[in-house]
Parts: C-alpha cells; sequence; structure tokens
C-alpha cells in the first residue's frame, strides 16, 4: 500500500476524464503536415496528439480524419496553424482558440468557436446552438445553417451563416458583426449593447432594444471583403440591425452611489 | 441534463433494441443515473404488460421475496378474474416482469387501476406493440438485464435520466407510459414549471400519476388529447401554448413517432433523415452510432413539431 503522499488521486467517477491519457503518437508526418485517424481515439487523445503535433513536432498543417461528432475537439490551440477536420464535430468544438485556422468538412454541434480570440474556423454543413458564444475575434464561417442564439454575448470578431439562423441570435451582444444571410428566427439581438447584425432575409420579430440602422459606405465595404475572402460568391442585400440604447442608463447612479455622492 | 434518442424505420423490422442500447451508451455521460427504452414490436393481438412489484433500490427487508412472491400470485389471479387469457409470463429480474395475454372483454383503464392496488406495484407499459424497459444503470447494464439486444421491432425511443426534479428511483425513469392508453410513450429532456397545474387537472379527469416526475404529465397529456380525437400531431403543437417551461421531448405511437421543441429551443436534438430511417437524439454522437459514417444532420428550431408516420 502507497504511503498517503504518494498515492495519486483522480477524480473519474464517471469513467469519461482521463487524467493519465498520453499523445497517442499516431500521426504520419511529411514536409510539415500531419495526418491522423482519429476513429478509435478518444477525445483527450485526440486533442493531445493535436498538441504533439503543434506544439512539440512543429508541424503547422494537421488534418484529423474520422472526427466521429466527438465533443470538444480542437481546443484551446494557441497557436498559428492550419488543422483540417475531415468530418462533423460534436459540441464545444474550437473552442477557447487563438490563432488557428480551422476547415470543418462536417457539421459542428452546439457551443462552436466558444470565446475564440483570433483565427478563422469555416464549417462546410450546419452548426447548433450558440455558435461564436462569447466570441472575442477572429472570423467563424458557416456555410450552413446556425441554431439559436448564435453570438450570445460575443464581444468582438466576425460571425457569417449562408443558411438560417435561430432564435435569439445575438442575444447581449456586446461588440462585433453577424452576417446572416438567411432568414432569421424571433427576438433577434434581443439586449445587445452594441456591435451590428446583417440578415439578408426575413427577421421573425426584433428582440428588446435592437433597431433598424443606418447603412453606411463600411457597412458594404466589409461585407464585400469578407464574402471575397472566404469565396462566398456575390453578397446578397443585407438589412442592418444595431443597438437601440434605449436601455443604456449608465449615467444613472445606482442608489448605494447616490448616497456617497449626497 | 439527460439524453433522449428515437430511431423509426420506414419499412420492416430491425433490431431496435441494439440500436437504441448503442445509442444510449454513447450518451451516458448525459445521464448516468438511470436507462430507459420504449420498443415497438409490429401489432399483435397479445397485450403485453411491464411491471414492477418493487423499485430497484428498496430495502431488501426480511419478507422481501415473501411479499414479491405474493404480490405476483395476485397480479395473475387479478388477470385471469378480468377473464385474461395469459399467453407467457417472465420474470426479467428480480422485480421486474412481462406478461402476454389476450383480454377479450375487458377495458384497460380498469385492469391498470387493478393492477396497481397491489401495493408497490406499477404497470410500466399496456399495449399490443409497445413495452418499456427502464432500471438504474446505464444502457449496457440495462440491456443486458433485460436481454434487450435482441430485440426486433420498428421504431425505438430512450432516455438517460440525470435525476434534477424527483428520486433516481424506476418510477422516477423515463420513458413514461401514457396511462391508460396503449401504444403512447414519452421521453422528455428539460423541466416543466406548470407541472401541478396540468397534474391536477388530469387527475380531475380520473388519471393516476406515479411518480412526481414532471415528464408524467406529457404522456398522459397527448394521450388524453388523442382520446379526444386529435392527431398526434395536432396533440403536440397544442402542447407548445399549453406546456410552460423548458423541453424537447419525443412522443410515439404504435405507427408515428413525433419530436417537439418549445419557443426556446433551449434543450439540444439534432435529427438525421433518410429514405429508410429517422433518427433522432440530444447529441449528434448518438447517431452515429448506429449511422458510422459522415451524415448531414441539422437541429430543429424553436416551436418546431415533426411528426413521422409508419
Amino acid at each position: 500500500m502507497a504511503a498517503v503522499g504518494e498515492r495519486r488521486v483522480s477524480y473519474d467517477a464517471r469513467g469519461l476524464a482521463e487524467p493519465h491519457a498520453e499523445a497517442p503518437r499516431v500521426a504520419e508526418v511529411e514536409d510539415g503536415r500531419a495526418v491522423f485517424d482519429a476513429r478509435d481515439l478518444t477525445t483527450r487523445q485526440i486533442n493531445l496528439e493535436l498538441r504533439r503535433l503543434l506544439y512539440e513536432e512543429d508541424v503547422a498543417d494537421v488534418t484529423v480524419q474520422n472526427p466521429g461528432s466527438k465533443h470538444s475537439l480542437g481546443v484551446g490551440i494557441l497557436t498559428r496553424c492550419r488543422i483540417t477536420f475531415e468530418g462533423s464535430l460534436g459540441y464545444f468544438g474550437c473552442g477557447l482558440v487563438d490563432g488557428p485556422e480551422v476547415h470543418v468538412k462536417g457539421r459542428v454541434g452546439w457551443s462552436a468557436c466558444e470565446n475564440m480570440m483570433s483565427g478563422v474556423v469555416v464549417v462546410d454543413g450546419n452548426a447548433g446552438s450558440l455558435t461564436g458564444a462569447a466570441l472575442r475575434g477572429g472570423d467563424v464561417v458557416v456555410k450552413g445553417r446556425v441554431g439559436a442564439r448564435s453570438g450570445i454575448d460575443q464581444k468582438g470578431g466576425t460571425i457569417i451563416s449562408l443558411g438560417d439562423a435561430g432564435s435569439m441570435t445575438g442575444f447581449m451582444m456586446q461588440r462585433g458583426r453577424q452576417i446572416l444571410c438567411g432568414d432569421v428566427g424571433p427576438g433577434l439581438g434581443d439586449s445587445m449593447y452594441d456591435g451590428t447584425i446583417y440578415v439578408a432575409g426575413k427577421v421573425k420579430s426584433l428582440g428588446i432594444d435592437c433597431v433598424p440602422g443606418e447603412w453606411t459606405d463600411a457597412d458594404t465595404e466589409l461585407i464585400e471583403r469578407k464574402f471575397r475572402i472566404y469565396g462566398l460568391g456575390e453578397p446578397p442585400a443585407f438589412q442592418k440591425f444595431v443597438c437601440g440604447k434605449k436601455l443604456y442608463n449608465y449615467d444613472n447612479l445606482e442608489p448605494s452611489e447616490r448616497k456617497l455622492v449626497l | 441534463m439527460c439524453g433522449i434518442a428515437g430511431i423509426i424505420y420506414r419499412e420492416g423490422t430491425h433490431e431496435v433494441g441494439r440500436d437504441m442500447t448503442r445509442m444510449l451508451q454513447s450518451m451516458k455521460h448525459r445521464g448516468p443515473d438511470s436507462t430507459g427504452y420504449a420498443l415497438y414490436r409490429p401489432y399483435d393481438h397479445h397485450l403485453v404488460m411491464r411491471y414492477k412489484l418493487a423499485d430497484a433500490n428498496t430495502p431488501r427487508d426480511f419478507e422481501f421475496a415473501d411479499r414479491l412472491a405474493r404480490h405476483q400470485g395476485q397480479v395473475l389471479q387479478r388477470l385471469r378474474s378480468m377473464d385474461a387469457r395469459i399467453h407467457e409470463v417472465d420474470e426479467e429480474t428480480e422485480y421486474a416482469y412481462r406478461a402476454a395475454f389476450e383480454l377479450p372483454n375487458g377495458n384497460l383503464k380498469e385492469l391498470a387501476d387493478r393492477i396497481e392496488d397491489i401495493p408497490d406495484c406499477e404497470v410500466l407499459s399496456l399495449g399490443h406493440s409497445l413495452e418499456i424497459v427502464k432500471d438504474l444503470g446505464d444502457a449496457e447494464e440495462v440491456a443486458g438485464q433485460y436481454d434487450l439486444r435482441g430485440f426486433t421491432g420498428t421504431h425505438a425511443i430512450g432516455h438517460v435520466r440525470m435525476a434534477t426534479e424527483s428520486d433516481v428511483d424506476i418510477s422516477g425513469a423515463h420513458p413514461y407510459w401514457a396511462y391508460p392508453f396503449t401504444d403512447v410513450a414519452v421521453v422528455h429532456n428539460g423541466q416543466l414549471t406548470n407541472y401541478f397545474q396540468w397534474k391536477r387537472r388530469l387527475e380531475r379527469s380520473g388519471h393516476r400519476f406515479q411518480s412526481e416526475c414532471d415528464s408524467e404529465i406529457i404522456a398522459v397529456y397527448l394521450a388524453e388529447k388523442m382520446s379526444e380525437g386529435a392527431t398526434l400531431e395536432d396533440a403536440m403543437k397544442d402542447s407548445l401554448e399549453e406546456l410552460d417551461g423548458v423541453f424537447t421531448y419525443i412522443a410515439v405511437t404504435a405507427e408515428a413517432l413525433g419530436v417537439c421543441k418549445d419557443e426556446m429551443a433551449a434543450k439540444p436534438l439534432v435529427l438525421y433523415e433518410s429514405d429508410g430511417v429517422v433518427a433522432l437524439a440530444s447529441e449528434e454522437i448518438a447517431i452515429r452510432a448506429v449511422i458510422d459514417r459522415e451524415i448531414d444532420t441539422y437541429d430543429p428550431y424553436e416551436g418546431e413539431v415533426l411528426v413521422w408516420q409508419r
């Protein structure tokens, strides 16, 4: 029996966390490019293999085959690189990344690109709800449709969707842009603080304090540039929505502050 | 959290027991407390009743075995007293049974009420196609215990439960049978906030509730609407207005499988449709557990009701 000090503590009540997992070292590396098959690997093994290649082997282009809709793949990558997923991702894909250019040749589940700092994520299929939640920077391009509440709490960056979008899109958005080419569900831009939402299709209903904005040349320039970069063809005509700032009460003091001033 | 799954084949019978086990096992992380199945066979003139005489975690006191045997005897006696022609009775586990019988002249509500009058007895399902199996543990455990991998049928739904609103026991596990209507079952992911209002309303019209679980009212609510002549789709559309809270639920009858998502789109659902099969689940990984290749899936939007008929 091991002494108390030596005992390794691991919390694995549900058999999901793998505290002792190691990178499986299965990738084939050639000319600075790496490919590996994720079919029989666990989430942690896939992420550890990605990190090993990007940080230790200095590979800048990794292709992951058969991601199989597993959750939390490609999370927390903090270096400039190119990652290709040849299939769909589950929930929380490419969250907390800073720098990579990711191409998902399938769909993504809920909360893709959550809290992304910079980089590009291009998704060929659909996306689930909460796409780009708390996005800070970079571009998220979804070629299918997005679910509900995309760009909730968005603080920067750009979300582009070529298909429809669900309810409460841009809920409590604070900065950044959304370019939505399809129809949008109810409550668009509800309680947004700032930022811009462009919609080409029909809007089912606007959320609280979201109002149509005035179109400027800068808007045209932005949309044309983004469409050109991602090869999305000729942009359709967009409406612009911004915050009405009716809920702004920043000048009013809180009751406790008022006492201090008096 | 909870995870729900459903699969319906458009033609023929398939190994839905095996499929559903794979789907639910891959979503084990969404709910490790209990696992439940509602499996549908092609219509049979026998009625199949699944019932339990104790819960999985009932304390095993001195008289436990005696009591079970006595109660089981009473079940059979009451079945016979209603002129049921018993075809077979299987003891699936220590406390769960499956009885197949014909009931030439009897009403199902009366039968269910008489059986449930026996102490600790709960009818889990009753129908010509439907069989509900639920127990504590993950899908592999439950499928092994009840030998479900060989179950062939037309469609199935399932549920992995993370208990939030009521106890961890079989009574609180999904799917729910729509007592006293044959062949209707529901699995639900979410919370209903006008549960007590509906429970009282449905109790006044004569329904019983076996659990404290909010999801149970969805099944009875739908079944009552359908008994008044509504189609499954209409009943589900009404529920969007009349049930409050957050929910994504799957409802099944002997011929149809439907899914309903609330106005907030708060709970997930991923949907795959092909010429041969429709599969849906809280996570795509569950669908990929039975269709092992890259597929096109999408998430239905808020307030959507979708029904597939066989």
